[in-house]
Parts: C-alpha cells; sequence; structure tokens
C-alpha cells in the first residue's frame, strides 16, 4: 500500500465517496431513534406521547453535539473514526439495552431517555465533523447542498425501510445492533478514505473491527438466547418479558393486539380476550345479580376484575393470584392497565399473592356469593391440583349456599375429554354443573362450567350493553353439538392427577 | 522413602488443617438424638429403690406406636388408671416427626397402605383422626383426598434425569418387562391365596395371615434364593425388589425372607391383578398418627422417664423408673405392666426375661441414619418434577420425601426427609460405624449423595439435621418370622404384656398397632373387662 504523507491533501477522487458515508450514517442517526421511538411506545404505550418526547430528546442531542462540535480541533479524521465507533456500540446496543432495563429495573425512563441522548449527541457531531473534514476537498455551496441532500435521502431511506423491512423481518433487537455493525462498518471504511489524515491506522482498523465483532456476536446470540429467539415463537415483537419466581411472563405485540404469554402459553390477546372474561364473569352474574362478595382465582391480568366491576352490586373483590410479577405488570404495565382500565386499583379489590389452593386450604373468612376460578390450563402437576376434587370442596367451603361459580374448563373441542373431566370432577365434588362455551378466535372453541351447590336453571338475561354476549347468545353457550358432548371421565383426584396426563394427550395431537 | 512418607503426612496434615479451618457447609444443623446415652445408662447402671411408688392399674413402657395404641385401648377400654413411661423427650419412637418453620417433617416412618375393611383397627383410628369418609357401595373405605398421597407419587433418578415411577422403564429389554410381569403374577397368585378357613396368605397386621404350610414355607429361604430359583434375574426387577427391602426392612434381598419380600407386594395389593393400594401420609408423615394418640393419652404420658427394673411383689409389680427431666427417682406399683420396647430392652429391665426367652436374641435391628434438609427454594427441576418419594437407583440411600409434597406447596422453601438403612450382613457393626459418624460426615453423605442428581442443591439447604437411629427396624431374616419360639415372645411374662412392632418381625405402624391393642385387651381382660375386641 502506498505512503502517502501526512501533509497531503487527500484526494478530492474520495470526496463522493465519503458523502455516500453521509447516507449511510443518516440512516443509522434515523434508526436509532425510530427503535427507541418504537420501543417505548410498546414498552410504555401511548405513542404518541412516547414519539413525541423521543424525536425531540433526540434532536435536541443532535443540536448539543453540533454545538459540541466546535470544540473538537484536532484530528479530526481520529475523531470521525471513533465516533461512528461510539455510535456504533450506544446506538447499535441500544434496543437490547433498553429490553434489559425495562425487564430488570426501575428507572426505565431514566435509561431511555440517557441512550436517547447519548445517541442523538454522537449522531449530532458526526455531520459537522464530515463536513469539516471535507470542506477544503469541495466547495462550500456543494458541500452543503451535498451534504444536506443525503442526509435527507438517508432519512427517508431508513424511515421506509424500518417499518416494510426490518421490524418484521428483523425485529427491534437485531435492527438496532444491524445498524450498528453499519455505522461501525463506515469507521473502518473511512479509515481508508481517510488515510492520509489518519497516521497509523492499524490500531485504530483492529478497534473497528473488534466492535463490529461484538455487535455481530450480539447478532448472533440475540437469536441464541435472548428476546428475538422467542419473537420467532411467538410470531410477534416482544415489548415485555420478566421471569419471576414462578413463571415467564412476556407479552408481545402485532397484527393491532398485543398477547399476554405465560411459560410460553397464551393467556389473552387484546383483540377477543373481552370475549372470554365475558363468558367467565357474566353468566354466574345472571344467577346472583346482588352479588356484593367476589372471589377471583388467578385472573393477576385484572381483566376479569374489569368485568366484575361493572356490576354496581358489588362491594367486596378478593383476587388471589400466585404471582406477585404479574398483579405488579397488570397495575404498572401501560397496555395491560390500560386494557384492564386499571381494575386492580379499585378500592374493591383486594390483591392476595398465593398459591389459591394453598390460600383455600389455610384461611378461613365471610363466605362469597361469586367465585370465578381462571387458572392457567392443566398442563403441570402444580395446576392440575388446582382443578380437583379437593380444590372445588375446598373452594365450596367459602361459599355462601346459593353462591355461583364459573371456571375455565379448557376447550371442549380440542381437549374434550379434559373439558368434561373438569366438569365430571367438580360433580363429584358435590357441585351442580352446567358447561358452557364459545369462541374466541385467537383460542379457538373455549369452554367454563357453571356450578353452585343447588340446582340451577341455565342464566337467559345478561347485563346489557356488552361488547359480545347478549341474552339469546348467553343462552346458546349452553348447548353442546355432537363433537364437543359429553364423553364419560375419571374424577380428577389430587392422588391420581388424571387431568394432567389427558391434556397433555389431548393437546399433542394439535401441535 | 521414610522421609518423604513423613514430608507427604506432614503436608497431608497441613492440608487437613488448612481444610478444617472453615466450614464444609455454608448452613448449620446438628445430630438429633435418640438420646444415646440414656437409654445406654440402663446397660451398667444400678439404681437405689424409690421413696414413693405410684399405684396403677397398669403402666404402659414405651411411648411409640405399639405403647401409644395400648394407651388408646386401655382408654377405649374404660381403663382410664394408666401411665405411659416414654424414654425420649418426644413420644412417637419411630413414628416421630417435627415441625419447623417451613413444615412438619417426619423423622421416621412416613405412610400407611390404605387398609383394607377388615384392618378395623386401623380403620377406627383413621376414623377418629377424621380421615375415613365412609364406605363406597361395595363396602370399602373411602378416604379423604387430601390424606392419599398426591400424585406424582414416585420419580426415580438414573442416567441422568428424573423419571416417573419407581421401576426404571427407560431402557428396559423386553426379558426386563417379561420377569417384572411375571413377578407380579406370583404376587397376584399370592394375594388370591385363602387357607382352609378362609384367611390370606398375605394381609396387614400379619395375625391375620394364614399359618397354611405352603405359606409359611416361604419364611424358610431368603427372597433372593426365591427369585434364583424362579429365574428372576433381570436387574431392574432385582434392584427394585432389593429397594423394596432396604425401604421396609432395612435389609437387602439375601438377608430377607421371601415371605416378608413377598408379603411387601402381595399384602398391599387390592386384590389379584388390582393396582396396589394406596398409600396415607400426611406432611409430618405417621407423626399425624401420634398426635391423635397421645392427644388421647392426655396427661398419663410422662416422657424423659426410664423404667429401670421390674419386680414381682406379692399384690403388684414394682416398677422403678429414672425421670430424666425432673432428676429424681420415681416408683409405680402396676397390676399389669405391657412392655412395648424392644427386647434388648426389655431384657435389662425384667427380671428373669433373658433366660427365659432366648429366642429374643435372635432378633436384629437394622441401623438408620434421616437427615431433615430445610431448603430455602427449591432447586431446579429440568425433567420430571418433584414428586412425594424421589429415589436415587445408584445410591445406598433409598432417596428423599418432601414434607411439602401433601400440604400442597408447590414453590419456595420445603423440607426433604433423606433416608438410609445401613444394610449391611451384621447390624453390630453397622451400629458401631453409624454411632461413629460426627455431623459433618453425617453432612457429607447427605450431600454427596443428592448432589448427583441436584447439583445446585448445596446453596439452598438452610440447615440440614441428623437422626441416628442405632435400632430403627426388626429385620425379617429367613426363618425368623414363624419361628414359634419368636412368635412366643408375644405372650405374657407373669403379669407383663409384651407390645413392639419387632414382636411381628416387620416394623409397620399397623404391626405396633395390632400389638399394642393385644397386649390392652389382655390387660382388660385379666382386669375383668371383657369386650368386643378391636383388632
Amino acid at each position: 500500500m502506498g505512503e502517502p504523507g501526512p501533509e497531503a491533501p487527500p484526494s478530492t477522487l474520495k470526496a463522493p465517496l465519503l458523502f455516500i458515508s453521509v447516507l449511510l450514517i443518516a440512516s443509522c442517526g434515523l434508526i436509532y431513534e425510530l427503535v427507541a421511538g418504537t420501543l417505548s411506545s410498546y414498552l410504555l404505550g401511548d405513542s404518541v406521547t412516547q414519539f413525541s418526547t423521543v424525536i425531540g430528546v433526540y434532536l435536541s442531542a443532535m443540536g448539543l453535539g453540533s454545538y459540541l462540535s466546535k470544540f473538537l480541533q484536532r484530528g479530526l479524521a481520529r475523531r470521525f473514526v471513533d465516533l461512528e465507533l461510539a455510535v456504533a456500540l450506544v446506538g447499535g446496543f441500544s434496543a437490547p439495552i433498553l429490553f434489559q432495563a425495562f425487564a430488570h429495573t426501575h428507572a426505565f425512563r431514566v435509561v431511555l431517555y440517557g441512550v436517547v441522548m447519548a445517541v442523538g449527541t454522537l449522531v449530532g457531531l458526526e455531520i459537522p465533523i464530515l463536513m469539516r473534514i471535507l470542506k477544503d476537498q469541495v466547495r462550500f455551496k456543494d458541500l452543503i447542498a451535498g451534504v444536506l441532500t443525503l442526509d435527507y435521502v438517508g432519512a427517508l431511506f431508513a424511515s421506509l425501510l424500518f417499518p416494510l423491512l426490518f421490524m418484521p423481518k428483523l425485529g427491534l433487537v437485531r435492527t438496532s445492533l444491524l445498524f450498528g455493525l453499519l455505522n461501525a462498518a463506515v469507521g473502518l471504511w473511512s479509515t481508508y478514505l481517510l488515510v492520509s489524515q489518519l497516521g497509523p491506522t492499524r490500531l485504530i482498523r483492529l478497534r473497528c473491527l473488534a466492535i463490529m465483532a461484538l455487535l455481530a456476536v450480539g447478532l448472533v446470540f440475540a437469536g441464541r438466547f435472548t428476546l428475538v429467539l422467542e419473537e420467532e415463537v411467538f410470531a410477534d415483537e416482544i415489548v415485555y418479558a420478566k421471569d419471576s419466581a414462578y413463571q415467564r411472563i412476556v407479552l408481545t405485540r402485532g397484527r393491532g393486539s398485543f398477547q399476554l404469554f405465560l411459560n410460553g402459553n397464551l393467556q389473552f390477546s387484546s383483540a377477543d380476550e373481552y370475549r372470554y372474561h365475558e363468558a367467565l364473569v357474566h353468566p354466574a352474574f345472571a344467577l346472583r345479580p346482588e352479588a356484593r362478595r367476589v372471589l377471583i382465582c388467578g385472573g393477576g391480568d385484572g381483566l376479569a376484575v374489569r368485568e366484575v366491576l361493572k356490576h354496581p352490586s358489588v362491594q367486596e373483590i378478593v383476587l388471589v393470584d400466585l404471582d406477585p410479577a404479574m398483579t405488579d405488570m397488570a397495575r404498572q404495565q401501560p397496555m395491560v392497565r390500560q386494557l384492564n382500565g386499571a381494575s386492580l386499583d379499585d378500592p374493591r379489590v383486594k390483591v392476595v399473592n398465593a398459591d389459591a389452593m394453598v390460600w383455600l386450604q389455610e384461611t378461613t373468612g365471610p363466605p362469597f356469593d361469586i367465585a370465578l376460578v381462571d387458572f392457567p390450563d392443566p398442563n403441570t402437576y402444580a395446576l392440575g391440583k388446582l382443578y380437583t376434587s379437593r380444590f372445588y370442596r375446598l373452594l365450596q367451603r367459602r361459599l355462601a349456599d346459593d353462591a355461583m361459580v364459573a371456571v375455565q374448563s379448557t376447550s371442549p373441542l380440542m381437549a374434550r375429554e379434559s373439558f368434561w373431566c373438569i366438569a365430571a370432577t367438580m360433580e363429584a365434588a358435590g357441585l351442580k354443573v352446567h358447561p358452557y362455551h364459545l369462541a374466541v378466535p385467537s383460542f379457538g372453541v373455549w369452554g367454563f362450567a357453571l356450578a353452585s351447590k343447588r340446582d340451577f336453571g341455565i342464566p337467559t338475561h345478561v347485563l346489557p350493553g356488552l361488547r359480545h354476549l347478549s341474552d339469546e347468545a348467553t343462552a346458546a353457550m349452553f348447548a353442546f353439538p355432537r363433537d364437543m358432548d359429553r364423553v364419560p371421565t375419571e374424577v380428577n383426584r389430587l392422588d391420581n392427577q388424571v387431568l394432567v396426563h389427558l391434556y397433555a394427550r389431548e393437546w399433542r395431537r394439535w401441535s | 522413602m521414610k522421609r518423604r512418607d513423613f514430608l507427604a503426612a506432614g503436608a497431608l496434615s497441613a492440608v487437613s488443617l488448612a481444610c478444617r479451618r472453615k466450614p464444609e457447609f455454608p448452613f448449620p444443623g446438628e445430630i438429633i438424638g435418640p438420646d444415646l446415652p440414656l437409654g445406654h445408662w440402663l446397660r451398667g447402671g444400678t439404681f437405689p429403690e424409690p421413696e414413693h411408688f405410684e399405684p396403677v392399674s397398669a403402666l404402659v413402657i414405651g411411648g411409640g406406636a405399639a405403647g401409644l395404641s395400648a394407651a388408646w385401648r386401655l382408654a377405649g377400654g374404660g381403663l382410664d388408671d394408666f401411665r405411659v413411661l416414654e424414654l425420649e423427650r418426644e413420644p412417637g419412637g419411630t413414628s416421630r416427626s417435627d415441625r419447623n418453620h417451613v413444615s412438619a417433617f417426619p423423622w421416621a416412618a412416613h405412610y400407611l397402605p390404605v387398609p383394607d375393611r377388615g384392618n378395623h383397627a386401623v380403620l377406627r383410628l383413621l376414623d377418629e383422626c377424621g380421615v375415613l369418609h365412609g364406605f363406597d357401595a361395595k363396602g370399602d373405605p373411602v378416604f379423604a383426598e387430601e390424606a392419599t398421597v398426591r400424585a406424582p407419587e414416585e420419580r426415580i433418578f438414573a442416567f441422568g434425569q428424573w423419571w416417573e415411577g419407581l421401576y426404571l422403564r427407560a431402557g428396559a429389554s423386553p426379558e426386563d418387562e417379561r420377569q417384572y410381569h411375571a413377578f407380579f403374577r406370583e404376587v397376584d397368585q399370592w394375594a388370591a391365596f385363602r387357607d382352609a378357613k378362609g384367611r390370606p396368605a398375605f394381609s396387614i397386621p400379619r395375625s391375620r395371615c394364614s399359618d397354611a404350610p405352603e405359606a409359611v414355607a416361604l419364611d424358610g429361604l431368603s427372597f433372593a434364593a426365591w427369585l434364583d430359583a424362579r429365574g428372576f434375574s433381570s436387574p431392574r426387577l432385582r434392584w427394585l425388589l432389593d429397594y423394596a427391602c432396604r425401604d421396609d426392612y432395612g435389609s437387602r434381598l439375601d438377608t430377607t425372607s421371601a415371605w416378608a419380600g413377598l408379603f411387601y407386594f402381595a399384602a398391599r395389593k387390592q386384590g389379584p391383578g388390582e393396582d396396589s393400594r394406596p398409600l396415607l401420609t400426611w406432611p409430618e408423615g405417621n407423626g399425624f398418627l401420634i398426635n391423635h394418640l397421645r392427644r388421647a393419652c392426655g396427661d398419663r404420658l410422662r416422657c424423659g422417664v426410664m423404667a429401670t427394673a421390674i419386680h414381682e411383689a406379692k399384690d403388684g409389680l414394682m416398677v422403678t423408673a429414672w425421670d430424666a427431666v425432673n432428676q429424681v427417682r420415681v416408683g409405680w406399683k402396676a397390676q399389669r405392666v405391657i412392655f412395648a420396647g424392644p427386647q434388648h430392652v426389655a431384657k435389662h429391665v425384667v427380671e428373669g426375661l433373658a433366660a427365659a426367652r432366648p429366642a429374643a436374641a435372635r432378633i436384629r435391628n437394622a441401623p438408620w441414619m434421616v437427615a431433615n434438609l430445610t431448603l430455602r427454594a427449591r432447586p431446579k427441576e429440568p425433567t420430571f418434577p418433584l414428586a412425594w418419594d424421589n429415589v436415587l437407583r445408584d445410591s445406598e440411600a433409598l432417596g428423599y420425601v418432601a414434607a411439602t409434597h401433601q400440604s400442597l406447596q408447590d414453590y419456595g422453601p420445603t423440607v426433604w426427609t433423606w433416608y438410609r438403612p445401613f444394610a449391611g450382613p451384621d447390624c453390630d457393626l453397622e451400629r458401631t460405624r453409624l454411632r461413629s459418624l460426627d455431623w459433618p460426615t453425617c453432612a457429607r453423605m447427605v450431600m454427596d449423595d443428592l448432589r448427583v442428581a441436584h447439583p445446585d442443591l448445596e446453596g439452598l439447604v438452610a440447615r440440614l439435621d441428623v437422626m441416628r437411629w442405632g435400632h430403627a427396624m426388626v429385620r425379617p431374616a429367613p426363618g425368623l418370622l414363624w419361628d414359634p419360639a419368636f412368635r412366643a415372645l408375644a405372650d405374657p411374662f407373669g403379669r407383663i404384656h409384651f407390645a413392639h412392632t419387632e414382636l411381628s418381625g416387620l416394623a409397620l405402624f399397623e404391626e405396633a398397632q395390632d400389638h399394642g391393642l393385644r397386649a390392652a385387651e389382655e390387660v382388660l381382660a385379666a382386669s375383668g373387662r371383657r369386650g368386643q375386641s378391636w383388632r
């Protein structure tokens, strides 16, 4: 390689190539802004506010960067390469940093605006410094015109490709890492373009390569073991993920709705959960419209509570959910909180974080008028126990004589024996049971069991003004077509846990 | 050479000194009784006569399952004027239990197979405890769901992972499977056996078993010999049967009588071809039953009191004892005594017994080590989840029982009870070995055993306590159980009656209870209180 002297000016031929750098860094800069804006609106909800504040902070930080550029005096080429590497690191890792901050710290906003500030400042430094590097090669009017044109064109590319290509194909984490890699590549490339102004380049290039390697490793491992892998599993963008002491809680967002998964099993989709929760709650209330004390077992998402609160007679709701991480999320996560109408903060609601069965066994209190049992499906022994005759006996000890019970009892179509096993178990525990079902598109055909200690007729009038249930639709839920009709099953007892085996066998057919 | 040896020895001791500075395990614990010094004092001690002998109709010596059952029966028969003396600070013997901030837990015996409809005594007790809910249409008893072992009942660790059940099906050859089924067909045949009087060959308690020669003949050979004669060579099957012998008898296939080996399986069958009876259990194990019997006994139970001698007097039995709680000598004048302790203690206390009954010397008791591990959190379980009984295949120990399983607690702290019988052929040798173990050695044994299945266990242990049972369970050695001289040990010796599970040659709660009831009914009959037997 030829070694031009340090004083020799760069060949004017390289100016167009440096203009390409402008295009690339402009795209990268906008991508980081879009990543931060999208991510914060996913995680915090209220996308108008999130985008506005992220853009505002980002642009003002760019202004700060531009101002600070005047304090950089010597060795501009060297500074430029360093700058590219800094942007590559902070911008490239911005999405993984923000997801981790959201999952593991309480100071997400501080981290968010800190990262946006840092990236904005660094990006704000880029263009002024590049222009000063080019100022001796290109006439001022051409320089201004060229740089700004390419800056805006780069922004156009980024703003079009981000929603159309990068988000759907790569997701937030890999998009930010990929553009970090691009920034670092611009740095490396610049060491060739600006070689005459750099002095010894070996160490600088090594640094570029090291940072590119780091980002590449991030890309590979993002797919291997963090959120992106789950995104492939969940098919949608993950906006919240937390490993609690009991389970993995994941929120995803896509196709105009968001979803909650526990240990990878869908619990609700915001698109159609109203069908599920109306069906869980209102048939029981139709038969006990004056219910005052309501027990909810499970249901930590607060959505059943939202429906219960539509009944003015209700004076107290006790919600027993195992996982404080779940009920905390239902209170604090903006999307979930918006969906449940901040129901868990209603003064009538008392949240107890305990295993519902242990709680029923070890506590006493005044009887409940309605009990809503909304556990995840019985795919482990620890969940299967919550569907045993012992559980329903313990539950009955806490019920008024005329109380109504509604139990989510998996799909009567896809897990027909499991569904009827739950009904048979409730009967074996001494309850009168009327099973019912409806279509919840994100689940399929879904089933419940309405029960009471006494004989009762199926409900005919439900609360007016619901989104799905009408009087006619309510009555229709209690009719079972032939492919879902009752089949004889064993009773699920603590000492046999037949339901766990039945359930695993039946659902295996569909996966 | 000598110099090098010396240096090596010096280096070794320096290393061991350095190691000793820091405790090996980051958790505390201790060795908890049984109160060996008090018991062994009996052998050599001489005791002056107490000044006062409190008159009682009956005195029960021993507050284990047999003694408390005898007391329960005496009270039930209207004889209220009795006392129960227990050497230890807590009653229960090998059904003892304890409780900490996490859970109640057993110190030894921890379950009961569901009794059949003919086992009136156990049904009566379970009814009193609120566990018997009634009888089904066929007349079979129905038990409380919460007292029946919750699924999953058992799992086994082998090939680096946990598997459901106790018999390892993974990797079993067709021949293994054939032998497994063939063995249980033999068990079924014995379960179906009825003698001329309609008695089964195997039933719990064993007093209901047939003495037909073809059944009794099984007692003449070892279980190993019986299996050999039938070509049962499958390593998996023999592992399972050996495990059963270690678990129930503290002995091995070759030191267990074939009668006892088959008893384990056939006596638990609901009927030929049917499943084994479910098991009843509680977080505190059989301590649940002991606590009920103890309440029934009330303040007639005296703990920390060791009977030291029984003498015949003209109008009763003069019993002298040492009250270790109050540090005084005490005495009772009893019309009848029920000696509900083991024979190796009886011979020191009952004058002339050893000479009159040499058969007692044939009884051998297996020593056991039991550890209770309090865990602040549970280890990761990537394979089959935690069961009630968790067995490691490649271990001298029997595995552990999770005390929180039955109380439905599936998350957070728990207590595990780890069992290890000292099943070598010579019980005395094994006992000496057990007694020599200090706490760090015991803790190392437990942790080394469990680490294989739970590499992350050590950091989760909050406490590890150890009980060294010198005489945990009688061994049903070939030829013992149906020896007339052995069976005659249960007969009264003058006005002294005997009750202990040892007298059955099978260490089971039901056997202890049966002997307790028999002895109490002998005493009731002698005092003119004849009535319907509870047995």
